[in-house]
């Protein structure tokens, strides 16, 4: 492998994240922080405690993932998808480097934002609740494999776009929505019995557990369920991006 | 000369919608030399550049780069060639110096920032090193896609209708760049729609018309076979009619009979019938000129003759 073309892609990217800091990084913090006056104060204040942890708390790492699927998938598509719109992308076919140098740059930059933005909202949220993180290794390695999944999926949807709108499709009618309803804010156990079965269905309620599980050792669905669902999604995604370079799929004519 | 540094061998390309924008293209470039690639538009030119630099996957065929497979070693085959597309992409948002830079590096080549600066200077964009591409003019921004082509040290340098929209002054300029590569070695294939760019810059011509290479000539021996020549004489006294010893088709009065005008082309002057023959039939008939000037078609008609000739 030639590290070179990677650091290009990689640096290039990240020099794009420091260019539109305020979108990139100051936008979701704003937003997260928002979440926790109204959720966590306002109506926090007015629920019990969920198995133990006060409903501030307990959503901290609902709205970390929430943030980390949206902003990770947002910043790949949008990776991929500007150089194909604007005509850049000659440059990237034509260089001497293989199809995984290509997506370690791009994903590696898209999820390296994803983590750092994950990190930064998880101390704003220690300026609001206490928190405690019981298990930090698996906490590290759901918020890495879940920014990486997610910029991977980021990356297909920005090579399948074929406009602004395509871009923005999955995060707000798929990843938004699937986000909401997987236990972010809330146990599946508070559902009736028939939606708790329903929610099973949506990946998301396992990514959200297994990382809350690692904050406070509670969790909706067992801990290898999770580490499956997202072994399962990352497998999926790469199988797919390996399947778009071999047949040059919207790429290659 | 047989240095092939390009061999490109039964090569097709057939687009999903049925499109066939290259049949049985076999073409091959020295090392070394400016080798034009003329045609209409459609003719398959882009295609044919987008194929060698691995941007279209092939139906059919082999391209050789300085001995690498184009598909199987990519790697090889595409760290020698730089491109300059046709289209003015760029990201907008970047400076100069960094896109340059980062061209560098997406090619696998270690940071030289010397060799940046030299490349910025060769192509006056050195004051403009730290501007958005946004900001420049098309010319300028030109320029800089020429700028990251020649970023990694490519011997191969593909131009894409490199002066369209260009200014003359400007396109003069990059007329003295290409030069300057070629001197130091770097083999260039430019696509043009100024037959004149071909003409002035080119060792050899190719020309290609509904993706089939037409013709590959050495620029001076295609315009010396099949360019036509006309010499106009301005005659003394207006003749009504030709003798009998100049009735050829070759000739003609024109201007109410005060020129009379020989076209001919190369294959004439090497059987001997050239102009020498006429001046001594002229003579023997008595005719006398007061003066002559005579005219080569140029590239563009020899162009328009072959394309229209196979349409």
């Amino acid at each position: 492998m030639n590290l070179y073309p990677v650091r290009a892609i990689y640096m290039a990217e990240m020099a794009r994240t420091r260019r539109t800091m305020l979108q990139s990084i100051v936008s979701p913090v704003i937003s997260t922080s928002l979440y926790f006056v109204v959720f966590g104060a306002a109506i926090g204040s007015r629920i019990s405690e969920i198995g133990g942890v006060s409903y501030g708390a307990f959503i901290v790492p609902g709205l970390i993932m929430l943030m980390l699927l949206t902003q990770s998938v947002s910043n790949a598509s949008f990776g991929i998808f500007f150089p194909k719109f604007s005509g850049s992308i000659y440059e990237i076919l034509s260089a001497p480097i293989s199809y995984l140098e290509v997506v370690i740059g791009y994903v590696g930059a898209a999820a390296s934002k994803s983590i750092l933005l994950g990190l930064i909202i998880l101390a704003t949220s220690s300026f609001f609740v206490p928190l405690e993180i019981a298990h930090p290794f698996w906490m590290l390695t759901f918020l890495v494999l879940t920014a990486v999944t997610f910029s991977l999926l980021g990356f297909i949807i920005g090579i399948w776009a074929d406009g602004f709108d395509k871009l923005q499709l999955v995060p707000l009618l798929v990843i938004t929505p699937l986000t909401f309803l997987g236990g972010s804010f809330y146990s599946i156990d508070m559902l009736p019995p028939f939606w708790q079965n329903v929610t099973l269905a949506n990946p998301v309620v396992y990514l959200v557990s297994g990382f809350r599980w690692s904050f406070y050792g509670i969790s909706d669905v067992s801990i290898v369920a999770s580490v499956a669902m997202i072994s399962l999604f990352l497998v999926a995604s790469l199988v797919t991006i390996a399947w778009i370079f071999r047949t040059g799929y919207r790429l290659k004519p | 000369m047989n240095d092939p540094i390009i061999s490109i061998t039964g090569l097709n390309k057939t687009y999903q919608g049925g499109f066939q924008a290259l049949t049985h293209v076999d073409l091959t470039i020295q090392r070394g030399e400016i080798f034009a690639l003329l045609g209409p538009n459609g003719a398959g030119k882009t295609t044919l550049i987008s194929v060698v630099c691995g941007l279209v996957n092939p139906t059919q065929g082999q391209v050789l780069i300085d001995g690498f497979d184009s598909v199987r070693d990519y790697r090889q085959a595409r760290e020698r060639i730089g491109l300059v597309p046709q289209e003015l992409t760029n990201e907008a948002f970047e400076t100069v110096w960094n896109t340059v830079s980062f061209s560098r590096g997406l090619f696998g080549k270690a940071p030289n920032p010397a060799h940046i600066e030299k490349v910025l200077k060769s192509l006056t964009l050195w004051d403009k090193r730290h501007n958005r591409l946004m900001t420049l003019s098309g010319g300028m921004k030109r320029r800089v896609l020429i700028a990251k082509a020649l970023s990694h040290e490519p011997r191969i340098l593909f131009l894409d209708e490199p002066t369209a929209g260009v200014d003359v002054e400007l396109r003069r300029d990059m007329w003295e760049v290409v030069r300057g590569l070629r001197e130091s070695g770097v083999t260039i294939i430019l696509t043009t729609h100024y037959i004149e760019e071909a003409e002035e810059m080119a060792d050899r011509i190719g020309v290609i018309n509904r993706g089939e290479i037409v013709l590959v000539e050495e620029k001076a021996a295609l315009m010396q076979k099949l360019g036509s020549k006309q010499l106009t004489l301005q005659l003394q006294s207006p003749l009504t009619q030709l003798p009998n010893a100049l009735q050829h088709e070759a000739l003609s009065l024109t201007a109410n009979g005060h020129e009379l005008v020989y076209t001919y082309d190369g294959r004439q002057e090497e059987e001997g019938h050239g102009i020498p023959a006429l001046l001594a039939t002229l003579e023997r008939e008595g005719i006398t000129f007061k003066d002559l000037h005579t005219r080569q078609s140029s590239l563009e008609d020899i162009f328009v003759d072959l394309v229209k000739e196979r349409a």
